[in-house]
């Protein structure tokens, strides 16, 4: 085929033929994924026919991490375990405590006859690379619904809340971050217990504060922790730490911006959270939505 | 009538033309997929976001050298698996693709005319292209501009052109001198 001469009569259809096709093609493509969230099926098989290249392809950089691990000095393997037993001892202690607190709270509750905070789950991840799309700012975890992630779930590190899962592959997961741009989470704030929703600006290391009246009580160093009140997060996670204050008068909101507490550009382990479904019932969800049912109900 | 201003400057000689081996199918799948390894390979920090495209240029030099041998179908699908593992939309980079061979298709006969120097020109123009669309699209879909590093993986691409030209032609190359006796 190659060095005989092009076919006289059957050519096939023309260039821009096939173009227009394979465009039109494409940007129906965009439009059902886009507009309607169609095709996560085929989404779906094409991730499990990909996933043997993407392990394959990860093998060289895993080999050389491996091979530095096994290089890593006594000392430093020395310090390191010295450092976790004595953080081992006082997490041990806190435990302890926290034990307590927890039966005496589930005392309480019982007593004013609130619901009981369910137990949740913890799945344990390890981000294996953080998305190529350079218009998100998204991570891979290494688990997916074989390993019981739902879409939805919070992912949290040791140091706060990474982000939330928001497409599951049959072994890995995709997790936005809190830094995605218009990627909200409601906080709270610990000194002040002002409710506010954090929102990510597409920035690494920047979140914004928004909707927050200009005398509102927000301070610089206020840690804000996740509010819970979203049924997504638990609450008394921490999120972000307020680091800039803009305060103008001349418009109704202060500008806020807060750095997140958790290291969520760098590789490691993180917690998948189990999303337990505590909320009460929607009271219009069963019958006619709207204010029709509302009036129905006074 | 004098048509000599037509003509493109003599500037740059084209690579020589060698007398290549037949290029096999199972070879042009080869390339394609190792390029997707390359793609897939996970670096760390800035190094990930600027990774030269190794699936366009593979496509830009098959088009270009053979353009009976690759068409749009392959270019399309390699498309939709990069959506995937990208996380994209589903159908962007399909569509770049698209109009990256649309491209290639067009200019080729022109391309292999050129020097090296200038093949770069054009295999960049190519790649800006096809980035621009992704751009356009994922400005329409409600994204941010993600900054001017965004076209740093063409500028590479366009740099590393002639290392791949040379690469692939390798197991292409007679293995004899083809003078020996």
């Amino acid at each position: 085929m190659e060095y005989s001469p092009p076919p006289f009569f059957k050519r096939g259809p023309s260039l821009l033929t096939r173009f227009t096709f394979f465009s039109i093609l494409s940007v129906a493509l965009l439009v059902a994924d886009a507009r309607f969230n169609y095709l996560q099926a085929l989404r779906q098989g094409i991730a499990v026919a990909v996933y043997p290249l993407q392990r394959l392809s990860s093998l060289p950089g895993n080999f050389i991490v491996r091979i530095g691990e096994f290089f890593v000095a006594q000392s430093q393997l020395q310090r390191e375990n010295e450092q976790l037993r004595r953080q081992e001892l006082l997490d041990t202690a806190a435990t302890q405590v926290v034990k307590s607190l927890e039966s005496e709270n589930q005392h309480l509750r019982q007593l004013l006859g609130l619901r009981e905070r369910l137990a949740r789950e913890f799945i344990a991840g390890e981000i294996l690379y953080s998305n190529r799309d350079p218009f998100t700012r998204r991570v891979v975890v290494d688990r997916g619904f074989q390993h019981g992630v739902k879409a939805g779930q919070a992912v949290v590190d040791e140091a706060g809340v990474v982000g939330q899962v928001t497409r599951v592959f049959a072994w890995v997961s995709e997790v936005t971050l809190v830094t995605d741009k218009e990627q909200a989470v409601p906080i709270q704030s610990v000194r002040s217990g002002l409710r506010g929703v954090t929102f990510g600006i597409g920035y690494d290391g920047t979140l914004e504060l928004r909707f927050m009246p200009v005398n509102a009580d927000i301070q610089n160093g206020d840690l804000l922790v996740t509010s819970g009140i979203d049924g997504t997060y638990p609450p008394g996670l921490p999120v972000a730490v307020v680091s800039n204050i803009e305060r103008n008068a001349a418009y109704a909101f202060a500008r806020i911006t807060c750095t997140p507490t958790s290291a969520v550009t760098s590789f490691g382990q993180v917690l998948i959270v189990s999303t337990a479904d505590q909320l009460p019932e929607n009271p219009l969800a069963d019958d006619e939505p709207g204010p029709k049912g509302k009036k129905a109900r006074k | 009538m004098n048509f000599d201003w037509l003509r493109a400057p003599p500037v740059g000689r084209a690579p020589p033309q060698e007398i290549l081996l037949p290029v096999k199918t199972r070879y042009i799948a080869l390339t394609l997929v190792s390029a997707l390894v390359l793609d897939l390979f996970a670096l760390p920090g800035v190094l990930q976001q600027i990774r030269p495209d190794f699936i366009a240029l593979t496509l830009i030099y098959w088009v270009v050298y053979h353009p009976r041998r690759v068409g749009f179908l392959p270019a399309w699908f390699l498309g939709l698996i990069m959506d995937v593992a990208d996380g994209s939309l589903f159908g962007q980079h399909a569509l770049a693709y698209a109009v990256l061979m649309y491209l290639a298709i067009l200019l080729h006969r022109r391309i292999v005319m050129f020097g090296m120097r200038h093949q770069i020109v054009h295999v960049l123009a190519i790649l800006i292209a096809s980035q621009l669309i992704m751009l356009g699209v994922r400005l329409m879909a409600g994204a941010d501009f993600p900054g001017l590093m965004y076209f740093v993986p063409s500028l590479l691409g366009a740099a590393i052109w002639p290392l791949l030209f040379n690469v692939i032609r390798v197991p292409l190359r007679p293995r004899s001198h083809p003078d020996a006796v």
